[in-house]
Formats: C-alpha cells, sequence, structure tokens
C-alpha cells in the first residue's frame, strides 16, 4: 500500500491511530479525579507533541542515518518561526503559505549552513553547525531586531499590511490563524461521563502534517537515497572507492532535516503566532538530540516517541510538587512518608530535569538504540522460545569448489 | 594606545578562563580520547566548591549578648560563626574573608576524586564507542551535575565576594606611564589571569618535568608501545583526568568573585570552550591555552564602541566567526597535530 511494504504500512496505520485517538489516548482519567493531572490531552500540549515529533523525525534523518550530529538544529526551526510570522503578517493569517514559506527559508538557509558545515566531520562538524545556530541566536537578539523582534520576539500587531485579509479583525483585535476559515484554536469538547474529551482543529491540522512528515521520511529511509545515507554512516572511504560522492547525499540528508525543522517551526507559529530567539538557543538543539537518541536515533518511530516523552515530562512530570506527593503516600506512617517524599522530590517537578539526565544516560550506556530497541528486547524476551536456532544461511555458505590442480 | 591595552587586559580574564577549561579539555582529549561534554559542569562544580566552604566557614551559633539590647530591652541575640570560637574573632574573620582563595586547599582533592570517580564509573565504559557516543553520554553527566547543584543550591546566582584585600581597582594605566584614569582595572582580575598563569605553568611543567608527566607524554604519543614496557599507562590516565577535572575546578574556584556562581554557568562556558579547544587544535595543550586567551581579548577587543558602531553585532558573534573561519581555513586548527580526529 501507498509503495510501503507490509510491515511499515502497518507502522504508519498505527501512527495514524495514536494521532488520531491521541484526544483519547492521552486522556485516560476522568475530570476531576486525582490522576487527572496525569492526563495530557490538551490541545496546547498535544500540539507540541506532534510539532517536537516532526522536528525530532527530521533530525533523525540526518542523525539516524548518516551520523552527522548536529548541535544546531534548532537554528532552522528558528527560522522557520520567523518565516512563517513574517508571512501571516505581511499575506494572510491562512497557515499554508506560513507553513511552505517557512520550510523553503528553512531549507535555502540550511543549504548554506549545511554547504560549509559539512566539509568536516565527526566532532568538527558538531562544533560548526554549533557555532552557525549560536551566531543565528545572537543575531536574533541584537542586530536583526528590526526582522526579528529582538528580545520581546517577533508577534503579530494591529497595523500589520495584511495583503489577503484584514488587519483588524471587526472587534478591534488581532485576526487568529485558519486554515481557509478553520480557526486554528477551534475545539469540540465531547463530554462522555465523567471524561471530557478535547478534539481541537489546529492539532489535528499538525497530525495530518505529522502523517505526511512521516510517511515521506519512511520513503526516505527504504530508498535507495536512504542506503546511500547509511553508506555515509558506516564507511565513508568505502563509499567513495566505489566511484560515489558522499557529499551531496550528506548534504540532502542536511537540506531534508533542515525542512523538517522548518516545517516545525512554521507549524509552531500557525498555532500561536509568536516567535522568539530562544528557540534557536543551543539548548533547544540539545534538546531534539535528546528526544532523538532516547526514542532510538535511525529508527523509523522512535524519535516520535522521544519527543513525546520528554514533552510529557516537562509539561505533567513538572507540575507534581511535594504537597502532591504527600497525598499519594499519605496511606503510609508518617516518618516512611516524609522519608519516600524526600526520596522521590529531588526527580519531579521543578527537578524533572534530572530525571531526563538520568534516563537519557541510562539510555546512552545501556540502550544504545534508545527505547525502540528497548521494547525490541523485551519483545524477543517473550519470543524467544518460538525462534529456533537456525542453520548456517545456505546463500553465504557456499560449498566449496571442487580442486582444480592437485 | 591606551584603550588598546585597556581591551587586552580585559580580554585576559575571560581568556584565562576559557584557557583553563580548554587546558583541562585537551587534557583528557588528548590522553584518553574522550570528548567530555561534562568539563563545564567541573568548571561549574569548583565554583560551588568555593561557596560550599564559605558556608561551612559562617555556619553559626546563636549567642547571647548581655552587654547590648535589642529595639525591645532584651538581651541582643547575636550570631557567631564557630569557627570564631576556635581561632578567636580576628583571625576568624579573616579566614572567612578569605575563603575564596582558601577554597582553592578544598576544591583540589573534591575535584581529583571527583574526577577520578567520573573516570572509573563511567567514561571508562565509553572508549571504545564512537565520539557521538562519548558526546552524548558526558551531555547527560552535564544535565545531572547541572540540576543536583540547583536542587541544592537553588537557581540563583550566589555571590561569593573575593578577599576586602583585592576588592575595587587600581590605576593600571598610570602605573604604566599614561594619564591617570585612562586604563583603570579591578584587582581580582590581575589576581585571576596571575593564577591562571601558575596553573597553566605548573601544568606544562608537570607534564614536561616530571618522570610521571613523561610517561603520560609518550602515552599520549603511542599508548600501546609505553603498555608494552609494562607501565600501567590507564592508571596514569585516570589521574591525569582527576588533574584536568582539578584545573576546571580551580578555573571555577577563581572566577566566583568575578561571576557569581549559578548551576548553568558551566553550560555557557563548555561551549565557548569547546570553540576554544576546536580553534587551538584538538590535542595540542599549547594550542587550547594560545586559542583560548586570544579569543578572550578579541572578544573584549569586538565589545569596544568603535568596533561595534563599524559593524553591529560584532561582539555576539566574534567567536563564532573565527572558529568558522579557522575551520574552515586550517582544519587541525592553530596548533593541531596532525592525525588527530581526523576521519
Amino acid at each position: 500500500m501507498l509503495g510501503l511494504n507490509k510491515k511499515d504500512f502497518s507502522l504508519l496505520l498505527i501512527v495514524a491511530l495514536l494521532t488520531m485517538l491521541a484526544p483519547f489516548i492521552l486522556n485516560p482519567f476522568p475530570e476531576g479525579s486525582e490522576l487527572a493531572q496525569f492526563n495530557a490531552g490538551y490541545p496546547d500540549l498535544m500540539q507540541r507533541f506532534v510539532i517536537f515529533g516532526i522536528f525530532a523525525i527530521g533530525f533523525n534523518i540526518l542523525f539516524g542515518l548518516t551520523g552527522y550530529l548536529s548541535f544546531g538544529h534548532a537554528a532552522f526551526l528558528g527560522v522557520g518561526s520567523y518565516a512563517g510570522v513574517w508571512m501571516m503578517k505581511l499575506l494572510t493569517m491562512n497557515v499554508i503559505p506560513a507553513i511552505l514559506v517557512s520550510v523553503i527559508v528553512a531549507g535555502l538557509f540550511s543549504i548554506l549552513i549545511g554547504y560549509i558545515s559539512l566539509r568536516r566531520s565527526g566532532i568538527y562538524f558538531s562544533i560548526l553547525t554549533l557555532a552557525f545556530a549560536q551566531m543565528s541566536f545572537a543575531l536574533a537578539y541584537s542586530v536583526l531586531t528590526p526582522l526579528t523582534g529582538g528580545e520581546t520576539g517577533l508577534q503579530l500587531s494591529l497595523n500589520d499590511p495584511r495583503i489577503i485579509g484584514t488587519s483588524v479583525t471587526e472587534s478591534g483585535s488581532i485576526p487568529v490563524t485558519h486554515l481557509f476559515g478553520l480557526e486554528m484554536r477551534d475545539s469540540f469538547e465531547l463530554e462522555m461521563g465523567a471524561w471530557l474529551f478535547t478534539f481541537n482543529a489546529g492539532y489535528y491540522v499538525c497530525a495530518v502534517v505529522l502523517l505526511v512528515a512521516f510517511y515521506i521520511a519512511i520513503r526516505i529511509f527504504r530508498s535507495p537515497f536512504g542506503m546511500m545515507l547509511r553508506a555515509v554512516k558506516s564507511n565513508q572511504q568505502r563509499m567513495k572507492y566505489t566511484g560515489l560522492n558522499p557529499k551531496p547525499y550528506t548534504l540532502a540528508a542536511f537540506v531534508i532535516s533542515g525542512m523538517y525543522a522548518g516545517l516545525a517551526g512554521g507549524l509552531m507559529v500557525s498555532m500561536d503566532p509568536l516567535a522568539g530567539a530562544e528557540r534557536m538557543f543551543w539548548t533547544a538543539s540539545g534538546e531534539v538530540v535528546l528526544m532523538t537518541i532516547l526514542g532510538g536515533a535511525g529508527t523509523l518511530i522512535g524519535p516520535i516517541l522521544g519527543a513525546g516523552m520528554i514533552k510529557y515530562m516537562e509539561n505533567i512530570l513538572s507540575k507534581i510538587n511535594s504537597t502532591i506527593l504527600h497525598e499519594w503516600f499519605a496511606f503510609m506512617p508518617d516518618g516512611i512518608e516524609d522519608l519516600l517524599v524526600t526520596l522521590v522530590y529531588p526527580f519531579i517537578g521543578k527537578g524533572w530535569h534530572l530525571t531526563l539526565g538520568i534516563i537519557f544516560m541510562l539510555v546512552v550506556i545501556f540502550l544504545p538504540g534508545g527505547l525502540v530497541e528497548g521494547g525490541q528486547r523485551i519483545a524477543r524476551l517473550f519470543r524467544r522460545k518460538k525462534e529456533e536456532p537456525k542453520g548456517p544461511d545456505p546463500e553465504h555458505h557456499p560449498k566449496p569448489a571442487p580442486h582444480v590442480a592437485e | 594606545m591606551d584603550a588598546i591595552i585597556l581591551q587586552i587586559l580585559n580580554g585576559l580574564d575571560k581568556g584565562s578562563a576559557y584557557a583553563l577549561i580548554a587546558l583541562g579539555l585537551t587534557l583528557i582529549f588528548g590522553t584518553l580520547g574522550v570528548v567530555n561534554f561534562a568539563h563545564g559542569a567541573l568548571f561549574m562544580l569548583g565554583a560551588f566548591c568555593a561557596v560550599t566552604l564559605n558556608g561551612i566557614l559562617t555556619i553559626s551559633h546563636t549567642v547571647i549578648d548581655e552587654t547590648r539590647t535589642d529595639f525591645l530591652g532584651n538581651p541582643l541575640k547575636v550570631e557567631v560563626p564557630y569557627i570564631y570560637d576556635i581561632f578567636g574573632e580576628t583571625l576568624g574573620a579573616s579566614i572567612i574573608d578569605w575563603s575564596v582563595p582558601l577554597a582553592i586547599l578544598f576544591a583540589i582533592p573534591v575535584m581529583i576524586l571527583i574526577g577520578v570517580i567520573m573516570e572509573r564509573g563511567l567514561i571508562k565504559f565509553f572508549y571504545k564507542r564512537p565520539h557521538a557516543d562519548q558526546i552524548l553520554v558526558t551531555f547527560g553527566l552535564a544535565i545531572v551535575l547541572q540540576e543536583i547543584i540547583k536542587y541544592f543550591y537553588g537557581a540563583n546566582p550566589i555571590p561569593t565576594p573575593a578577599p576586602e584585600a583585592f576588592i575595587g581597582s587600581f590605576d593600571f594605566g598610570q602605573l604604566i606611564g599614561f594619564d591617570a584614569n585612562t586604563i583603570i582595572y579591578p584587582y581580582w582580575r590581575l589576581v585571576y589571569f596571575g593564577f591562571a598563569m601558575i596553573i597553566i605553568t605548573g601544568v606544562f611543567a608537570f607534564l614536561q618535568f616530571t618522570t610521571f608527566g613523561m610517561v603520560v607524554r609518550a602515552g599520549m604519543a603511542d599508548r600501546e608501545t609505553v603498555q608494552l614496557l609494562g607501565i600501567n599507562i590507564d592508571k596514569r590516565f585516570t589521574l591525569m583526568f582527576g588533574l584536568a577535572a582539578a584545573v576546571a575546578g580551580l578555573a571555577g574556584v577563581m572566577y566566583t568573585p568575578i561571576n557569581s556562581p549559578n548551576y548553568h554557568m558551566g553550560m555557557d562556558f563548555l561551549v565557548l570552550s569547546f570553540v576554544v579547544v576546536v580553534v587551538g587544535g584538538m590535542g595540542s595543550l599549547p594550542g587550547a591555552v594560545l586559542a583560548g586567551f586570544l579569543l578572550g581579548i578579541l572578544e573584549s577587543f569586538a565589545s569596544m564602541g568603535a568596533v561595534i558602531d563599524l559593524i553591529p553585532g560584532i561582539n555576539q558573534v566574534i567567536i563564532y566567526l573565527v572558529a568558522i573561519v579557522i575551520l574552515l581555513t586550517r582544519p587541525r586548527g592553530l596548533m593541531g597535530r596532525k592525525g588527530v580526529m581526523e576521519e
């Protein structure tokens, strides 16, 4: 189906189901219950899951396939955001042109940076991308203020010269982003018993874009082009000996992943038309590295899982404070309750970064393939008994040729 | 002329910090071949050694002073640090005053210990893994260390003043024959520069003139052959990691009066220090020091008003710009050796 083999198609189908049913899946606890704080099914967070998922998928095309570790990918996301907001300021509040221009501008920017950075590899490449991203960040903050809004960020204002559409609505406020009239902030709330599910238009736009992005990523992974990128990772020397020039392939991968980042930036401003320079800071680049590695670099679904996990921790785990902890452990005797709270407290709430750092280190040390590898290992444990040890593969163990001469 | 000298002086303290961190990074890279993204965290830990020592020295108990009364007429309660009881009031006060320089003595064993634990407990397992994995795991470690410090010390910067004798500035210009008030320079920055020079000289002398240093240099050049000679080079490299951690830590200790330490100061310095190492040439110790001072001074020149008027924003990007130009024109950096980190 769709040019995919059965396994990939079922993967795509799983992702499609997960994203389309996310408002249900992420809201498993009834409203008002004690566990409702673990519900992640509100539009703002769901949009972030999907947008960072796209960002991480793109990063994975570069890092997972070619092995080039870019520490400056957030620059493309930032550039894409700025381009998107400018489109909304100048042309229309429709999100389509904004997203398209974001992708194109980020793509052009990544051609420039990629062309220069890819002249070096290994740690030098990482430092070069980091240097470019930090430069973009510093410039966006200072000199380019007329373009970027500097410290306050770039936002819509009441006197934007919007060519298509109006600069001010009838009620005198800034118009909202929409897709051919469908407002991004429109939500439909479904009440089922104690549960409340929110279906947000913006989220579904993002989800559809994610599916398209994921589909393209699968096609890239399975294409001859993807094979070339893997060749770049495993042995450039040998690739060159076979008469192939790795440079155009790597640059193409870099630009594609830059465009994914731009797409994420465009979606971000489509949901909330505001772009700030802090999106380009190197910690933001570090975050997408964390997401990709955590989920599993080089795997298809890994980056989405990683992005979801980190954003969930950032938004849900960080909300838990010591009062809530005391409530949880209230059934314990007082002394043990206090002890448990003291032990757990550093890892949650404001300390969620600590948990993230520890999980990340554990993953890098023990599971280089990320969560996906972890899942595969668990699956293999259960399946082990079924698999019989196979005999030597006949194709790879040809019979010795008869001796020609004694 | 006086403006130029002033900018060079201004660049020296930041340059010293860059040089010290880059020196440690290069030591680790040169000996163990590990790209240590947690080095900035070590710098930060050093700074918090100073904070901790200051905290320990000022642990106080309450004494009721019968001779004075507070506004309600009750006897006044005075907080008296224990150290006053031990050493008497005058000596105790000056010990607290000199807590930052004293923290050097405190930080050296602590940082060596931390370094050795880090190497034996974690980095050891990453020698055979790709550089990307090393970067990632040390990056994770840096986050963890940073968050631990944040948990114990909070997110706000903690001011840690220099000894009273070094607070304030002096007129450096007059000293070398310029008009008064043209080159005003804070004492502590000069102390920092001198201190950095002592450490750098010490490290180089240690490597150059001791048997231990000679073995380490031999190990950097050819690890296998040294092992064939029956020398346990791993043990020495572990100690070198501890030493590199101590260098970063000391840089942090002495930096506290210049910038109040906060939990993310390490990350801020780390990015720039990597740029410094790459500019200096991966694996070259003199290159790291030279590039550190060079970039520190360049940065301070770029923030001169006249230069900013000429090229706006240059002060923000100069270091990265230099790094990009150097990496593209001299791929090995200023003083890089052949065959280091070249795929």
